[in-house]
């Protein structure tokens, strides 16, 4: 298992190593705009821009200016600066991180929660009105976009413009008023982040379980005697859910820059918000740090799953 | 005495888009306490089917049950489910062909073992595991205070078997239901847990059914045998009747369609012509005669019931044959003798054509 | 080894399955030693029989004999030429004389293919019979000759019952007048009744076309009834080598007078006289198998100091058995336990 954890790092690392330097390809020698000209401003002279130039190391060459990036990521975990405000890029994803994770973590929440009762009601009820008009509604929420999915929570839920009116509204989030007065705002977000994937999560474990309550050891369980709810909760579904933990963990390393939209809607300043925004101002720095950030958290996440699958599966070695 | 088990007309019908599968169709038998009773059949015969019904892990909404069985004294058909679920693993336990699908893989073993005993014993978890590693010492598992820590996938498939079978015993079952339990394992694991069988059988007095599809397994260790065919009991006999002087067709060709140890080895096989019949639309008459080389025309039309043997009162066949020509066939099969070659020596109105032979039968 | 001309000589055969491991760079930590020296021969005509229990190698020896795995090490010559090692455009033109038939019927027919282009499949590859009408008659005759119906030539593998889908796989087979025919375990899905006939089928066709045959089964009554010699394997090597009448007649390897005495036989009366002899334990592992004599950790007769140090030889033994071991069984030992042994 050591060693096993041990290769999966030295892995991860050459794979963050092609990441960056894709990203820093991407974003240094493809034409973008150039840094310099956008730190300049709006009154600039070939001068200034010269002068920025040289201040930036920007005339180095390509793989002087990746190597010492890399070497700053390296040792100080430092994401670079923004050229564009001067302003570290480290501080703005640490700042925008508890926001995205307090998404994401309380989405997960959700819809594993919500996938794992409905797809078991499904499954044990199969064939009923209940499992039809959870997987038709199910389905339903898989095609709709999370854009128009959160336009209509807004239309719908909303304190300020909804017709219902329940929770607070888009932009009530402010990361200073801290965790607990937070999570009113957040209602909606997880409610339209997680749709998508609890349906996904419910018809999943419906088709596991099913599966699994088909197994010789099923018959054993209720050969034994044992309650059908027992057969189902400790026998059928410890099976059926194992798969879909590890499916969980790299969709939360996936979202966690795959939330923007939502971000976006809702108002909520995290790394996928930070993104955009860098991306709209064309802040090459930030883009760069935040994707560097994200695939670190993938991998992590990933190498995380493996490990816990193996816990979960005794059958599992490395 | 009353037997321990008392099975009657038992039919398992099942509702299928295809049309009603008669999986079983009117079986009756019984199980003395402390006997053994082979059930042999092939794929489809329903030998499975019905002793899952046994344990009540038929009841389905497609299915639809009717007859008796009835389990010391009290009627489980009609029983609710939690009084069936009372004799499940209780008094009533079962094995199983393929001892490693049959065992919950993320479970140690000492917990599915634990489980099994407090489902039906008001008893510790510490009282329960020491439960557990008594009855793996009973059938055999080496060190098995330390292997109840183990999964089942670190055994090999005879440990396995022996794990399910302890699992199975744990509650004292009065009757055990074994389900195929060696045809999964190799020749001498087979010996070995056959053995066990046999041992637990001397030491624990339980009654066993033993389902199976090989004749040489059901002659070592079994008392009766009942053969089945398409959802029926075709024959049923004490072991020796069975194989000294078996009186059904099917029998007849199962016995003969096997290579055998004790047999020259250059013995014609002589398999049994056709295949299964289908479930859904039984042949009519005698479910038999579309592969029975002795057929004659009424038994297209008269469905046999399971009769005694006359001059052997533990004896019963469902077949149409007169009891002198059967024994005049088997006589001749016995010797060696092809199934047309038997069929002429045995009933020399043969010669004459088959259209005399007709009203023997009817 | 045999009287007779060898199709196959087979010598020091092996085929070790690696084992990997490693920090970044997987090194082979170990094996599975699934074959581990292994020779014999297979003459023309004769029906081979290989025996053993799971993990025994005798699946993996039939994958070698047809090459459908390549070897670790040591030759197969087949009508004198060394195919162990050949290259796969070498072995096109030999692979016709070989066939395989495989255990499952279900499995191993492409469930979207009729059964006419399944069995024309051989003729396609080796672009035997290009005429297509003249393709269509010869498949008709191979489904006449193993006893299906070739008006069926239409249909589709889900169509058949088990026993004739295997009939199926037997048409493939001999479609090309194969001279060597490998069956791995070729009746052990099929129904009781439904085994002889396809017992039958093979022996017909032996007789009328002329096969060798080497017939893989874990079942010691079907092969003492089909095959003309026997070897029996365990953990990778060859116990014993005789022809049927002597080894079922008088097993010399301690192994295989436990494998003999272990089968259950349809006869009560038989069942009471015999003492069945019941072997301890679990194969070993083949990643790891015992020192010396394979078989010493589970073996009644085995001798401290001579199994266990002492590796024994495939060798004649009496009566003509080949038996590698020390300590083989005599006549008084054999009549006690085995059920066929010879008065």
């Amino acid at each position: 298992m050591g060693t096993y954890i041990f290769r999966r790092l030295i892995w991860t690392a050459l794979l963050l190593f092609f990441v960056s330097a894709l990203t820093f390809l991407i974003f240094n020698v493809l034409p973008t705009a150039d840094p310099a000209k956008l730190r300049a401003g709006r009154n600039q002279t070939p001068e200034t821009v010269a002068a920025i130039r040289e201040q930036l190391n920007l005339d180095d060459p390509f793989l002087v200016r990746f190597f010492s990036y890399l070497g700053d990521l390296l040792f100080r975990f430092d994401f670079g600066t923004s050229v564009l405000n001067d302003e570290p890029v480290r501080p703005l994803i640490f700042e925008a991180l508890p926001n995205t994770l307090m998404l994401v973590l309380g989405a997960a929440f959700v819809w594993f929660a919500s996938g794992v009762v409905i797809g078991t009601i499904s499954a044990v009820r199969r064939g009923t009105i209940i499992d039809r008009v959870a997987m038709t509604t199910a389905l339903v929420a898989i095609s709709a976009p999370v854009y128009w999915l959160g336009l209509v929570a807004l239309y719908l839920f909303s304190s300020d413009l909804g017709v219902l009116g329940l929770f607070p509204a888009a932009g009530t989030y402010d990361a200073a008023d801290g965790i607990f007065t937070n999570i009113s705002s957040l209602f909606l977000p997880w409610l339209v982040l997680a749709a998508a994937f609890a349906a996904i999560y419910a018809r999943l474990l419906r088709s596991n379980l099913l599966e699994v309550m088909s197994e010789d050891y099923i018959r054993t369980a209720r050969a034994k005697g044992l309650k059908e709810r027992r057969v189902i909760f400790r026998h059928g579904l410890r099976s059926a859910i194992t798969p879909i933990i590890t499916v969980l963990g790299l969709d939360i390393g996936i979202l966690m820059g795959g939330a923007i939209l939502t971000e976006s809607v809702f108002g909520i300043p995290g790394i996928g918000r930070l993104s955009f925004d860098a991306i709209n101002r064309n802040d090459i720095d930030i883009v760069q740090g935040t994707t560097l950030f994200l695939a670190l958290g993938v991998c992590l996440m990933s190498l995380l799953v493996d490990v816990l699958y193996a816990f979960l599966d005794p059958r599992v070695r490395f | 005495m009353a037997p321990l088990l008392q099975v009657t007309d038992l039919r398992v019908h099942f509702h299928t888009d295809d049309g009603i599968v008669k999986a079983v169709d009117g079986i009756s038998y019984s199980v003395d306490a402390g006997q053994t009773l082979g059930i042999v059949g092939e794929s489809g015969s329903g030998k499975s089917v019905s002793s899952m019904t046994v344990m009540g892990l038929t009841r389905a909404k497609n299915a639809q049950i009717s007859g008796s069985i009835v389990f010391d004294g009290k009627e489980l058909l009609t029983a609710t489910e939690d009084e069936l679920r009372r004799v499940r693993g209780g008094p009533v336990s079962m094995i199983f062909q393929d001892p490693l699908s049959s065992l919950h893989p993320m479970y140690k073993i000492g917990k599915q073992l634990v489980e099994a005993v407090r489902t039906h014993q008001d008893v510790s978890k510490a009282r329960a595991l020491d439960r557990a590693v008594e009855m793996l010492g009973l059938v055999g598992l080496p060190e098995p205070r330390r292997r109840v820590d183990s999964y089942p996938h670190e055994f090999s498939g005879g440990m396995r078997q022996r794990v399910m079978i302890a699992m199975a015993l744990c509650n004292d079952p009065k009757l055990l239901i074994a389900d195929e339990p060696t045809t999964a394992l190799d020749v001498t694991v087979q010996a070995q847990i056959l053995d066990l069988l046999e041992r637990l059988k001397r030491e624990l007095d339980t009654a066993i059914v033993l389902i199976t599809h090989d004749l040489g397994v059901v002659a070592e260790v079994t008392d009766d045998i009942a053969v089945m065919y398409a959802g029926r009991i075709v024959e049923k006999a004490p072991k020796g009747a069975i194989f000294a002087a078996p009186e059904h067709p099917y029998t007849w060709g199962l016995l003969r369609s096997i290579p055998r140890l004790d047999s020259p080895r250059d013995e014609e096989l002589v398999p049994i012509p056709g295949r299964p019949p289908s479930l859904i639309n039984p042949p009519s008459g005698c479910s038999f005669h579309p592969r029975c080389p002795y057929v004659r025309e009424a038994h297209t039309r008269v469905d046999p019931a399971l009769e005694p043997v006359p001059g052997a009162r533990e004896h019963a066949v469902a077949c149409l044959l007169t009891g002198e020509t059967r024994q005049a066939l088997w006589a001749e099969l016995a010797s060696g003798a092809d199934p047309e070659a038997a069929k002429a020596a045995a009933t020399p109105a043969a010669a004459a054509g088959p259209g005399r032979l007709e009203e023997e039968g009817s | 080894m045999a009287a007779g001309n060898p199709l196959v000589e087979v010598r020091d055969l092996v085929k070790h399955f690696p084992i990997k491991k490693g920090l970044i760079l997987s090194r082979q930590v170990g094996a599975v030693r699934a074959v581990d020296g292994i020779s014999f021969d297979i003459v023309e005509g004769e029906t081979l029989g290989l025996v053993g229990e799971s993990g025994c190698g005798k699946s993996t020896t039939a994958r070698l004999l047809t090459r459908l795995l390549d070897p670790t090490s040591g030759t197969i010559s087949f009508e004198g030429r060394d195919i162990a090692f050949m290259s796969h455009e070498e072995l096109k033109p030999l692979r016709r004389d070989m066939q395989m038939i495989f255990q499952d019927p279900y499995s191993s027919l492409n469930p979207r293919k009729t059964v006419g282009s399944i069995i024309a499949e051989p003729f396609v590859i080796h672009a035997v019979a290009p005429d297509p009408k003249e393709r269509k008659r010869r498949v008709q005759e191979l489904m006449e000759q193993v006893g299906l119906n070739p008006e069926h030539f239409n249909r589709l593998p889900h169509e058949f019952s088990g026993g004739q889908r295997q009939r199926i796989g037997v048409a493939r087979a001999i479609a090309l007048k194969p001279k060597l025919i490998v069956a791995d375990e070729p009746v052990s899905a099929l129904d009781v009744s439904i085994q002889a006939q396809i017992l039958n089928l093979l022996r017909t066709l032996q007789r009328d076309l002329g096969l060798t045959i080497v017939f893989i089964a874990h079942d010691l009554s079907v092969v003492r009834h089909m095959c003309d010699r026997i070897a029996v394997m365990y953990l990778g090597r060859i116990a014993e080598l005789a022809s049927a009448d002597e080894l079922y007649g008088h097993p010399r390897h301690p192994y295989t007078g436990a494998l003999l005495s272990a089968v259950p036989v349809p006869d009560p009366r038989l069942a009471k006289m015999k003492v069945r002899q019941v072997l301890g334990g679990d194969v070993p592992s083949p990643t790891n198998p015992p020192q010396a004599c394979r078989f010493h950790t589970r073996c009644p007769k085995a001798v401290a100091g001579t199994c266990d140090v002492d590796d024994p030889e495939l060798a004649a033994k009496a009566g003509g058995n080949l038996a590698a071991c020390h300590f083989p069984l005599s006549d008084t030992e054999i009549a006690a336990r085995v059920p066929t042994a010879a008065p």
